[in-house]
């Protein structure tokens, strides 16, 4: 596929970040590997199926190269195509969350001199979601992967509340406890039950006139800071977070928008 | 012979920790009875359907009792009674109560040598139904046959028990040997079995008596097809655990989540009330011909998987000792266990290997459920796919009973239908192409696999002889479970706990107790 008019391109010189396209063995080939089912059985038409929906997809020189039979009329199919679309890099921005990630010694020092006294954390799985690993790994004691979780630090009162706390019972939390922050964590997100959920959490908080006074984060394996934003959240965190990201980001959000 | 040269004094004090340890707990348990247990000996005598508010019978019918005070001395004496006295069914006497036209307190009791032969006959008849369904898996089991172990355990969860249905057909067709309907996210802490066909949940699909009879009968007509008995798992755990237990016998359900524990520490169940609970449904289970299954694994979700290797194998005994006390049989414990240490760590792969073996042969007749990595997955599915393919080969090696596969999308989403497929092909080429390994393989005696077994099983010995020092209900509250802390009365349903009154009668557990050879409680 060499193409005369990008000859003198030689990407492994400069590279050309305003046509990106995904590289498999040589720049621009534009080649892509998807793997899905479809509910036809298995045979010829399906792969047929298969190569057509992603020509569909607007995907070139779709070739399947494996399929099988899943029973139930249903098909699986791996296939590799090309794209020919492109995007300019150098024209992307993201919604990231803002300030520095501070260690723990760091945030607690933070919080004695730029807030001066201990801030509350209150932190759950809400509605339905009885999955703590994410809320236990940031707000335990012990913490994850070698780092202190919430209730460790010095300078912060953390309350993990455990799994499937309504929201209605968040905010009461919220209010006797008189938190600076609230950590939601959702792990299943399954159809989307995570969307409605969430979004309840800060209609609740803005009729209670709360919103403004604290500090509302969200976090979880499909939970992306885009999102939270989307949904009103201060910031969102997803896989692979610790405590000290969301501690980092807590501390220096209260300070910056003078929540002390 | 230990493979592993374990010292077979420290596992006999180790079990014998344990079976201390379950002795007083027995003595706590055989004292009470909740809400859920006499919603159960309801549901054996065969009540069920719900009210206007779809509300169930066998709550309705407990909660009248339990507000006019007589629950202590069993649903069935009154129930029984109003059959009797007013020449009725069980349903008719629930439906009665429900509609608000009947108080079986204003029947007179009727005297108590007709009641109970009553109340046994009736008993007796119900358990006939469960002996047949016992009778119809093992011929099923005679005709088709089975997969071989490990067994290949997958799970399903839609919400819609219909398309649930196409999924586990699917499945059956791809070798699997097991189907788990995973329930909706929720439904272990609510305190009724919901009622009817499902098609809407969170996270899985709702255990309801009619969901579990369409899937028997779907799996049924598929092992039938493909010449394979497939088994069908559901889970007991949670505040309706001897129901539940009873609508998988009356269903012919073959594996059950089964562990009171679990409910203590990760749903916050109140520990009187599940460990009361558990009791139960685990005789009913027994008598069933369902195989349990504990949920040792879970502990590695919050805890270390290498520093709390001990408690895994601590409550594994103990698990086992409190199955024993429930009649259960060591061929239908599946005691669990899981890979969840880190793959980053150097020499992982042997500490799993030394876990699983020393599992096997401290439970030489259990059929071990062996858990797949979940804590340690990530997005990366490649990388996902060679952790489950280290865990089958552990799985393989060590002869485990029930594998329950790793799906590479594990941290992503429930599975799709060819996430699973992509298990079920990866684990049968590990099995078949390593099936004799484990036979050829001896362990350097004094290398690191054994080293490691060793210690688990001394830090293990050692923990069940404090916690039988402190007791078990103090263990938990000192969080020496999964560094989780539960207190004797906090929790949920602990309302729902009644001490037994004197003349307290459940016609179910005396026949339980003499059918799976265990002593009757005397008082």
């Amino acid at each position: 596929m060499s193409q005369s008019q990008t000859a003198k391109y030689e990407p492994w010189n400069e590279r050309d970040f305003t046509h990106v396209r995904p590289y498999g063995d040589t720049f621009d080939d534009g080649v892509v590997q998807l793997s899905f089912s479809l509910p036809v059985p298995f045979g010829e038409e399906a792969a047929e199926a298969a190569r057509q929906l992603v020509v569909k997809m607007g995907l070139t020189e779709p070739a399947v190269v494996h399929q099988h039979d899943l029973g139930e009329n249903f098909t699986f199919v791996i296939l590799y195509a090309k794209t020919q679309a492109a995007v300019d890099y150098t024209k992307i921005k993201v919604a990231k969350v803002s300030g520095a990630r501070m260690s723990f010694y760091e945030v607690n020092e933070y919080i004695k001199e730029q807030i001066g006294r201990k801030i509350t954390i209150i932190g759950a799985c809400t509605g339905t979601d009885a999955h703590t690993v994410g809320i236990d790994a940031i707000m335990n004691m012990k913490g994850y992967n070698g780092e202190y979780g919430l209730e460790r630090y010095p300078m912060v009162e953390a309350y993990n509340l455990g799994s499937q706390v309504e929201n209605e019972e968040m905010v009461a939390k919220a209010i006797e406890y008189n938190a600076d922050a609230i950590l939601v964590s959702q792990v299943v997100t399954q159809k989307d039950v995570h969307i409605p959920n969430l979004s309840q959490l800060v209609e609740l908080l803005q009729a209670e006139g709360l919103r403004e006074k604290l500090i509302l984060v969200c976090g979880g394996p499909r939970i992306s800071h885009e999102l939270a934003l989307e949904l009103g959240y201060d910031a969102g965190f997803g896989p692979g977070t610790l405590a000290p990201d969301v501690a980092s980001y807590v501390v220096q959000e209260m300070v910056k928008r003078g929540l002390k | 012979m230990s493979k592993l040269y374990l010292d077979s004094h420290q596992v006999a004090r180790a079990r014998q920790a344990a079976a201390t340890i379950a002795d007083s707990l027995e003595a706590f348990m055989l004292e009470r009875t909740t809400v859920a247990v006499e919603r159960t000996v309801l549901r054996l005598y065969g009540l069920d359907g719900v009210d206007a508010d779809y509300v169930p019978l066998p709550n309705v019918v407990v909660d009248h009792l339990k507000e006019a005070g007589v629950l202590d001395q069993g649903a069935a004496r009154f129930v029984i009674n109003a059959v009797v006295q007013r020449d009725l069914t069980i349903q008719e006497v629930g439906e009665l109560v429900a509609d608000g036209t009947l108080d079986l307190l204003d029947i007179p009791l009727a005297d108590e040598a007709t009641l109970q032969a009553r109340a046994t006959a009736l008993a007796a008849t119900a358990l006939d139904g469960i002996r047949a369904n016992r009778a119809k898996r093992d011929h099923y089991l005679n005709t088709l046959g089975e997969g071989k172990r490990p067994y290949l355990y997958v799970i399903v969860a839609t919400g819609n028990i219909y398309e649930d249905v196409v999924q586990a057909k699917a499945a059956a067709r791809q070798g699997a040997d097991i189907i788990a309907v995973i329930r909706s996210t929720g439904q272990s802490l609510i305190d009724y079995v919901p009622y009817g066909a499902t098609t809407e949940g969170f996270g899985g699909t709702y255990a309801t008596q009619e969901n579990f009879r369409v899937m028997r009968a779907a799996l049924d007509e598929v092992g039938e097809e493909i010449g394979r008995y497939i088994r069908l798992c559901n889970y007991c755990s949670g505040l309706c655990m001897p129901e539940i237990a009873a609508m998988g016998a009356i269903e012919r359900l073959d594996v059950m989540l089964n562990d009171a524990l679990y409910g203590i520490l990760f749903r916050d169940i109140n520990m009187q009330r599940t460990l009361v609970d558990q009791n139960f449904s685990r005789m009913i289970n027994s008598f069933a011909g369902v195989i349990i299954n504990t949920g040792e694994d879970n502990y590695l979700t919050t805890a270390d998987a290498v520093e709390q290797a001990h408690a895994v194998l601590a409550s594994q005994f103990i698990n086992e000792q409190l199955a024993l006390r429930a009649g259960l049989p060591a061929e239908q414990m599946g005691l669990g266990h899981a890979f969840e240490m880190s793959p980053e760590i150097e020499d992982g792969f042997l500490m799993e290997l030394a876990q699983a073996q020393m599992a096997r042969e401290i439970f030489p007749h259990a059929p071990l459920k062996y858990m797949p990595p979940t804590k340690h997955m990530t997005g990366n599915i490649f990388k996902g796919h060679v952790q489950d393919t280290l865990f089958n080969m552990v799985g393989v090696m060590t002869n485990q009973g029930i594998q329950l596969l790793g799906m590479m999308t594990e941290a992503i989403h429930t599975p799709l239908i060819h996430d699973r497929h992509i298990a079920i092909e990866g684990a049968k080429y590990v099995f078949n192409n390593m099936r004799s390994l484990g036979d050829e393989i001896e362990y350097k005696r004094d290398g690191k696999i054994v080293a490691r077994a060793q210690q688990v099983l001394a830090e293990a010995t050692a923990m069940l002889e404090d916690v039988q020092e402190i007791g078990m209900l103090e263990a938990i509250a000192r969080g020496m479970f999964a560094d989780v802390k539960r207190t004797m009365t906090g929790g949920k349903g602990l309302a729902g706990v009644l001490m037994r009154a004197d003349n307290y009668f459940n016609p179910f557990e005396t026949l339980l107790r003499a059918e799976l050879g265990l002593e009757a409680i005397t008082r």
